[in-house]
């Protein structure tokens, strides 16, 4: 008997773990979309952060490419990504916290300084390495300030 | 019998007087301030790389007013609730009255100007590897920031933790000058170490505590449990944290990580500061990290 509820136990724990590792991708499409976003920010700040490093070669051209997508990703309008229910409360597959609905005029105050930082990093991209270093600063602090107040910690 | 009772007495008397003498509170001789002329813009690097305003700014100050140091954000640990007091230039509600010497007592031995102890939730245990030159280009710089006349909170602690002479006792266990990573380190490490163990306290919450909260310097930033109980202030060591030195630096400086995700959570604040040093400042304490030891024991899993 005991031997069975352990087993049985034992599989309950192995499909809650499964559960757990696919919990990681969405089913909703906007919080697809969004993390699709935040993914094209990445690969584009790759660029721009290789060079700021020192691991890949400074390229004019290339950076500015970057830099003219990071602007482009903060004028997509995602209005309609950001639906009742789609917090980590609702979805656990999102670290974003429901204080985001409760918080709008700031979230767009937050957004709009990023537009200006991606602007400013557009601006210095094309310049020289160390223009590019300069703008990275405001560029990550912009990111920072609104994952600290409306993104769960990992875990 | 009756002598006993004399002997037994002269004994208390005794132990009480040397437990008084034991948990006196230590000071600066004034002396070593002696043609130490303040480097305001030292005072700066050292306002940041010590993080000052990151606990005594009003919760929540954001830009500006990060430089208000009016205080009033509250630490919940084991021993009780700490509230950061007020630490702008004002002279009656913040240390505008304080001397140079007043600071560095306060940094180095965690003395007030009254002669009281304060509480190590106040990361002295790491200042007191300031030197004075710096804590009085650090007194120069504060008296340049905005006065605030918000009045000092205090702390919500209990017995026995309200008797601030027993945090006398607590000094003798844990607050001593010295490095935590010595040996063959280059100037750049030592610069690191400098900005890493004497100002950015970093170890306050990268290293594991003890039962009476003191740091546990054998397992010296292999991460620890994160005191709001969720999840885990990760470790800093090679073997946990395997990023290039300019993946460090960039970190400090932009807050994104080698997959160019951002930083989030209490290290945004922390790279506010990391972000006004220099470049070489922050390659400095990159390099330093990369000679931290990784402990022979793995560390307890919590």
């Amino acid at each position: 008997m005991m031997k069975r509820f352990g087993i049985f136990a034992a599989g309950l724990l192995s499909v809650a773990a499964i559960g757990t590792a696919i919990a990681h991708e969405s089913e909703n499409p906007a919080v697809k979309a969004r993390t699709s976003i935040m993914q094209l920010y990445s690969f584009n700040l790759g660029t721009l952060g290789g060079m700021a490093k020192g691991e890949a070669e400074y390229d004019a051209e290339a950076a500015t490419r970057a830099a003219n997508n990071i602007v482009v990703l903060t004028q997509i309008d995602q209005s309609a990504m950001w639906p009742a229910g789609s917090d980590n409360v609702a979805d656990p597959s999102t670290r974003a916290l429901p204080a985001i609905w409760e918080n709008f005029p700031d979230v767009g105050a937050k957004g709009q300084a990023l537009a200006e930082a991606a602007v400013a990093m557009q601006a210095a991209a094309g310049q020289d390495v160390d223009a590019l270093k300069g703008a990275m600063g405001n560029l990550g602090g912009a990111c920072s300030a609104c994952h600290k107040a409306y993104r769960a910690p990992k875990d | 019998m009756r002598r006993f009772f004399i002997f037994a007495a002269v004994v208390a008397v005794l132990v009480g007087l040397a437990g008084l003498v034991l948990t006196r509170p230590q000071t600066v001789d004034r002396t070593q301030l002696d043609g130490v002329t303040p480097d305001l813009a030292r005072g700066e690097t050292l306002f940041y790389a010590g993080g000052c305003a990151s606990c005594h700014s009003a919760p929540d100050a954001v830009g500006e007013d990060k430089l208000v140091l009016a205080g009033g954000r509250r630490f919940e640990t084991d021993f009780g609730t700490f509230v950061a007091p007020n630490i702008s230039s004002d002279p009656k509600a913040g240390i505008g009255s304080w001397s140079a010497l007043d600071l560095a007592n306060a940094l180095i031995h965690g003395t007030g100007p009254k002669g009281q102890h304060y509480y190590p939730a106040f990361p002295y245990t790491s200042y007191v590897n300031m030197t004075v030159e710096d804590a009085a280009s650090l007194h120069a710089f504060l008296a340049t920031l905005p006065a605030a006349a918000t009045e000092s909170i205090a702390h919500e602690v209990g017995f026995p933790i309200n008797i601030r002479r027993g945090v006398g006792g607590w000094k003798h266990l844990y607050l001593k000058p010295g490095w935590a990573v010595d040996g063959d380190l280059t100037n750049q490490q030592i610069q690191g170490r400098y900005l890493v163990e004497a100002l950015g306290h970093c170890a306050e919450c990268h290293t594991p505590r003890d039962g009476l909260g003191g740091l546990n310097r054998d397992l010296w930033l292999t991460g620890a449990p994160n005191p709001s109980g969720k999840g885990r202030i990760p470790g800093l060591t090679a073997d946990q944290l395997d990023w290039s030195e300019a993946d460090i630096a960039e970190y400090l400086k932009s807050g994104f990580t080698p997959d160019y995700d951002s930083a989030g959570g209490e290290m945004v604040e922390v790279i506010e500061n990391t972000s006004r040093l220099s470049d070489d400042e922050r390659l400095a304490i990159a390099a330093y990290l990369k000679a931290v030891p990784v402990p022979q024991s793995e560390p307890p899993s919590e």
